[in-house]
């Protein structure tokens, strides 16, 4: 009996060791429930387009939910380098757990490519080696958005924002933009996302008479000032973060929304871009892909799908320089990832040793609301 | 401030405050008669609203299956007290009586959900559903320590609490959502425009009052209800069964519960968490009537609307201190003017 379990867990110790030195393993801890959900499911619809070999490499995925839980997140991530020893981590959906992993991440020497926006995950640059996202930094979106403003004449702006990390990432770019341009910033007021009620704020910020109004919430939350705006007939600008731009936030608002301006990924507009955009083509294949499949685009599935196609750019340079399983190669991976250029879904991704997320001005796009759908408003100049 | 902000803003924190004055009803109502401080009760709020918009969708709501499994678990703790009380003969006829009601009600949803009903046959669903709730989150979670200490009662009503909300984000998802509303009129008055909708609010919420009050003034089991929230073991005495009144309470308040959400479900967005913060300020409201008086309640229930709203406008970063600081006050003029005595366990 002895000698019968020794044999086996001999070969199952040979057959793991072959099978890890053989496959490329990535492991994918991502938020399919809890209150980010409506983030992680659209990022696990797109990992049904991942590859199946890389450059004749098999390539196993180890995927994880971390319950929108950081705690959970943070297990996952020890999970996946000590049980699953993967050459690569994609993740997380939100940008507290995603930096709740990256010391782990650093430490075990693994690449990281986040699916989550916030700016701290790759800055500063030095503490962020092993890390990358697919995302625009805040700066980028709430640029965009400015622009337009100065475009449009706007002169006075008041802002609605949530009384969470979410606002407090976008109004502080915010306010550094608008005074740049000389845009007046009249108030910045506070609602959380359980409120019953926005109509005070509102009332506040229209009796100050702003040309435009910027509403900072993620997802549906901010459909209720924007609906309190319309119900009180403000007849200015309503600006939306990129937060924003999904289809659920289109139904909770309905058309209270008509008329309002967002920042977002030309993504969700690919077929409206103007030839020669330079995510056009990626954005329309990973549209007609991801619809045939699941239903509206969404940016977070481009999230996954541009991971997805970074790591196909990086691995065929990477296995030159060492096995899947090993530190060399994990090493290369990252050499490789830190100098990829990829033409992807959600924006142009150029990587280099001081910008870790890669995302220019081409990568948000200001939409429209016309007749609840997205309407492509304007655009970044493209080389 | 002009005078045009602050009609709008009254009318605000009027439309908030009939919400929080029929929650506050219901916390006293549960307090009273089985001495639960009962936090959950703005879940019902939640299911309300969620479950309409489910069944909107034309989709089965998961509250169908919440209620399926509660009178499942109710009619097994029933079937094991009558065991551990050796009448088990009883048993069939008890767990039929448990099970019957609940299985019924989620039936018909069942049945009815897809055929896309027009909105006040929903309502009328909805409400069945979630006022079923009541009376089973009583008898699984409560009834079984109805008799220990108020202390022990707070902790089994947090534990009701979470359970709730994450069976709601499991059931509706993350996102919010808006149910159409009752009327879409729109009325000018003066400054203010009156919409259908708020008017429906102020209208359910008198004939809601003026409905327990005739419940408790006039009505034997209203009246069955005052004696238990009034003295518990001298309404044993005279034939009054404390776990009765707790089934009835509970219905009464998941009704109220379900009500106040289908009420402000198109006047806001709700979220599977929305509810405990509106039915911490139906709490607030209750304690300003010292969680005995109803009339103390709804004054009290104004004046958090009242607050909310006006501060909201002031130092909107800061509503929600403002708004439960209000307490601490009350709570130290309840404290002076009252003469304490230790209330026997």
């Amino acid at each position: 009996m002895k000698k019968w379990t020794a044999a086996l867990s001999m070969f199952a110790v040979i057959t793991s060791a072959t099978a890890a030195m053989a496959d490329i393993t990535i492991g994918v801890t991502i938020a399919t429930t809890g209150p980010a959900a409506s983030l992680g499911i659209p990022e696990k619809n797109g990992l049904e387009f991942a590859p199946k070999t890389i450059a004749g490499q098999k390539v196993k995925f180890v995927v994880y939910d971390d319950a929108s839980d950081t705690t959970t997140a943070v297990q996952n991530t020890k999970r996946l380098i000590s049980e699953s020893n993967v050459d690569l981590i994609i993740g997380p959906s939100t940008t507290p757990n995603a930096l709740a992993m990256v010391d782990l991440a650093t430490e075990a020497k693994t690449p990281m490519i986040s699916l989550a926006s916030g700016k701290p995950i790759v800055v500063p640059i030095e503490k962020r080696k092993w890390i990358f996202k697919m995302t625009a930094n805040d700066e980028i979106a709430v640029g965009a958005m400015v622009n337009h403003m100065v475009k449009s004449g706007v002169k006075t702006v008041a802002a609605i924002a949530t009384d969470d990390p979410y606002g407090e990432a976008k109004i502080k770019p915010f306010n550094e933009l608008t005074a740049k341009h000389g845009i007046k910033v009249l108030m910045i007021e506070k609602f959380k996302k359980t409120d019953t009620s926005a109509t005070a704020q509102i009332l506040k910020i229209m009796s100050a008479k702003p040309d435009a109004v910027f509403v900072v919430a993620a997802g549906t939350p901010s459909a209720m000032p924007h609906t309190a705006l319309f119900e009180r007939g403000y007849k200015g600008k309503v600006y939306q973060s990129d937060g924003a731009a999904n289809s659920d936030f289109l139904r909770v608002g309905g058309k209270a929304l008509e008329g309002g301006l967002v920042s977002a990924s030309p993504v969700l507009v690919a077929e409206q871009l103007p030839k020669g955009y330079p995510n056009r083509e990626e954005a329309l294949k990973f549209a007609k892909a991801y619809e045939s499949k699941f239903g509206p685009r969404s940016t977070f599935g481009s999230h996954m799908w541009d991971a997805l196609k970074l790591v196909e750019t990086a691995v065929p340079k990477a296995l030159k320089k060492g096995k899947p399983g090993t530190v060399e190669f994990r090493e290369a991976l990252r050499d490789a990832i830190e100098t990829a250029h990829v033409k992807g879904a959600y924006a142009v991704f150029n990587f280099s040793p001081t910008d870790h997320s890669g995302v220019d001005v081409t990568g948000i796009a200001m939409l429209k609301i016309v007749n609840g759908k997205w309407k492509l408003e304007d655009y970044a100049k493209f080389k | 401030m002009d005078s045009t902000i602050f009609l709008l803003l009254a009318q605000d924190a009027l439309t908030n405050g009939a919400i929080y004055i029929l929650l506050a009803l219901a916390t006293i109502l549960i307090f009273g008669v089985t001495r639960i401080i009962f936090i959950p009760q703005g879940e019902f709020v939640a299911f309300g609203a969620l479950t309409l918009a489910t069944l909107q969708m034309g989709e089965v709501p998961g509250t169908v299956w919440l209620v399926v499994a509660l009178a499942v678990v109710a009619a097994i703790m029933e079937a094991y007290r009558l065991l551990r009380m050796g009448v088990s003969r009883e048993i069939p006829a008890a767990v039929a009586r448990t099970l019957a009601p609940p299985l019924v009600v989620s039936g018909i949803a069942y049945v009815c959900a897809p055929l896309n009903l027009n909105l006040g046959w929903q309502v009328l669903l909805t409400v069945m559903l979630v006022t079923t709730l009541g009376p089973l989150v009583y008898r699984v979670a409560f009834r079984p320590i109805a008799d220990t200490s108020v202390l022990n009662l707070l902790i089994a009503a947090v534990a009701v609490h979470f359970a709730l909300v994450g069976l709601a984000l499991l059931f509706f998802g993350a996102e919010g959502f808006r149910t159409p509303a009752f009327s879409e009129a729109q009325i000018p008055l003066g400054v203010l425009t009156v919409s259908g909708q708020s008017i429906w609010v102020y209208v359910m919420s008198i004939a809601f009052i003026g409905l327990l009050a005739y419940f408790f003034g006039r009505t034997m089991y209203g009246k069955a209800l005052r004696a238990v929230a009034f003295n518990r073991n001298g309404a044993r005495l005279v034939g009054i069964s404390p776990s009765l009144a707790g089934t009835l309470a509970f219905a009464l308040a998941a009704l109220i519960g379900c009500l106040s959400g289908i009420l402000i479900g198109p006047i806001t967005t709700i979220y599977y968490d929305s509810g405990f913060l509106i039915g911490l300020k139906g709490f607030a409201s209750a304690i300003v009537g010292g969680l005995a008086s109803y009339p103390m309640a709804a004054g009290g229930a104004l004046l958090v609307g009242i607050t909310e709203s006006y501060s909201s406008f002031w130092l909107s970063a800061y509503k929600d201190v403002v708004v439960f600081t209000l307490i601490i006050p009350v709570l130290l003029w309840l404290s002076l003017r009252s003469v304490h005595f230790e209330e026997e366990e």
